[in-house]
């Protein structure tokens, strides 16, 4: 039931989590892990809109809005499709640094990951 | 204020427009003049009062194919209500531009209903721009293997219709900091190219997703380097500038060029400024289809206008 309440990407996305999960020894619960690396988009901005994590993280972006968003660094470093309410985009951050990123539909809506 | 007769003549217009709320223009050639010409008018075959002419062109914006949220569950079916609404006039238009945001979310599945759907218009031509929700799959793919071709793989590109001087431009895949559309400079340089030695009497249409001026900015509701095309496009005795993009009628005239956007077939959005964001407005189910339309053009000679009239679906 929990898995067909959410969209595939969802899925997808709880998929890595659980994979994350599981190959890291350290790991607390997967729950855990998305909650506190995970971006949501509403009301046309990310939130948080400045998130700092360690290298090798995976981010989770999540759009609550009725309008399509997406997650597109300039740089050409990650981009999502289109987001639909409730679809989820990850990444995973393998190198120290700041990267910022918009949504190419809503280009107003900026925001920067922090890798240490 | 400009009290020039011209300028007044398309406030009337713009009037019109106000007063009908909906979903689709018709462009009307006569003589020289484009005019805007009431769809329901031009389908009960009344015609508009004082402007006659045959239908130039339709423009048709923001089918959101894929949509499903509340503020209308069915995209597919307002369209196809548009659709048959523009084979029921009696004289139709050859043309039809489509100002973009054709799909919601880019997808093929998305492109082929829209395909499929807007092969049902009994009208000759179809001219489109890609809005930003057409490619946000990053290079506009999907875009341009379906309706590239005309562009070169462009975007952008000319052509003549019956004396008028048709111009596309893009403005959603180069966008500027401030979150406004923008050309570009190769595009600002083709246009300019694509102008250069035109008679000053020719009527000039110019359509894009993106309103061609601003406004409203902190929703990027503009081009910002618009200014700069208007610039090449300003001696021309008349110059239609069409967007869609904001899902409501807005209208401007400056000189001798009138900007207009048209609404969506699929659903509203707010006034600007008025909530967190440009999203879906949802309306009352039995107010939405007076909140859908399309626009139709007519031009004519005398006075030297375009004439654009907006129809709603009710």
């Amino acid at each position: 039931m929990f898995v067909r309440s959410f969209g595939r990407n969802l899925v997808n996305a709880f998929a890595v989590i659980m994979l994350l999960a599981a190959v890291s020894v350290t790991s607390v619960s997967g729950a855990l892990a998305q909650d506190a690396n995970t971006i949501v988009m509403k009301n046309f901005d990310f939130s948080p809109m400045m998130l700092t994590v360690k290298a090798g993280t995976t981010v989770s972006w999540k759009n609550l809005d009725g309008e399509p968003h997406t997650v597109v660094s300039p740089d050409g470093v990650f981009r999502s499709h289109a987001l639909d309410q409730g679809d989820v985009f990850t990444f995973k951050f393998d190198k120290p640094g700041t990267f910022k990123y918009i949504c190419s539909i809503h280009p107003k809506m900026k925001a920067a990951i922090i890798v240490e | 204020m400009s009290t020039d007769p011209k300028d007044i003549e398309s406030r009337r217009g713009a009037l019109k427009c106000l007063a009908f709320g909906g979903g689709g223009t018709l462009f009307v050639l006569s003589a020289g003049i484009l005019t805007p010409v009431n769809l329901a008018l031009a389908a009960s075959k009344k015609g508009p009062g004082g402007v006659t002419g045959t239908p130039l062109f339709l423009q048709i914006s923001d089918t959101h194919i894929g949509f499903n949220k509340e503020a209308n569950p069915d995209v597919a079916g307002t369209l196809k209500e548009t659709i048959s609404f523009v084979n029921a006039m009696p004289v139709k238009p050859a043309l039809t531009i489509h100002t973009g945001d054709i799909t919601h979310l880019s997808k093929p599945e998305e492109f082929d209903l829209a395909q499929q759907l807007l092969s049902g218009l009994n009208v000759t031509e179809l001219h489109t721009v890609p809005g930003e929700h057409d490619v946000t799959d990053g290079g506009g793919g999907e875009y341009f293997n379906r309706f590239g071709k005309a562009s070169d793989n462009k975007g952008y590109y000319s052509f003549d219709h019956n004396g008028v001087h048709f111009i596309g431009l893009v403005n959603v895949m180069n966008f500027k900091p401030n979150g406004l559309g923008a050309l570009g400079e190769d595009q600002l340089a083709w246009l300019k190219q694509d102008l250069k030695g035109r008679s000053a009497s020719t009527p000039i249409v110019v359509f894009a997703h993106m309103p061609m001026w601003t406004i409203f900015e902190p929703w990027g509701w503009g081009t910002g380097d618009a200014d700069q095309a208007m610039s090449y496009l300003r001696r021309f005795g008349s110059v239609t500038v069409l967007n869609g993009h904001i899902h409501q009628i807005v209208q401007k005239v400056e000189g001798n060029i009138t900007f207009h956007t048209a609404r969506s077939t699929a659903y509203p959005q707010p006034t600007a400024g008025n909530g967190p964001g440009p999203g879906p407005l949802k309306v009352p189910s039995d107010q939405l289809p007076s909140m859908l339309g399309v626009t139709s053009i007519k031009i004519l000679n005398h006075p030297h206008v375009a004439s654009l009239t907006d129809t709603t679906l009710v």
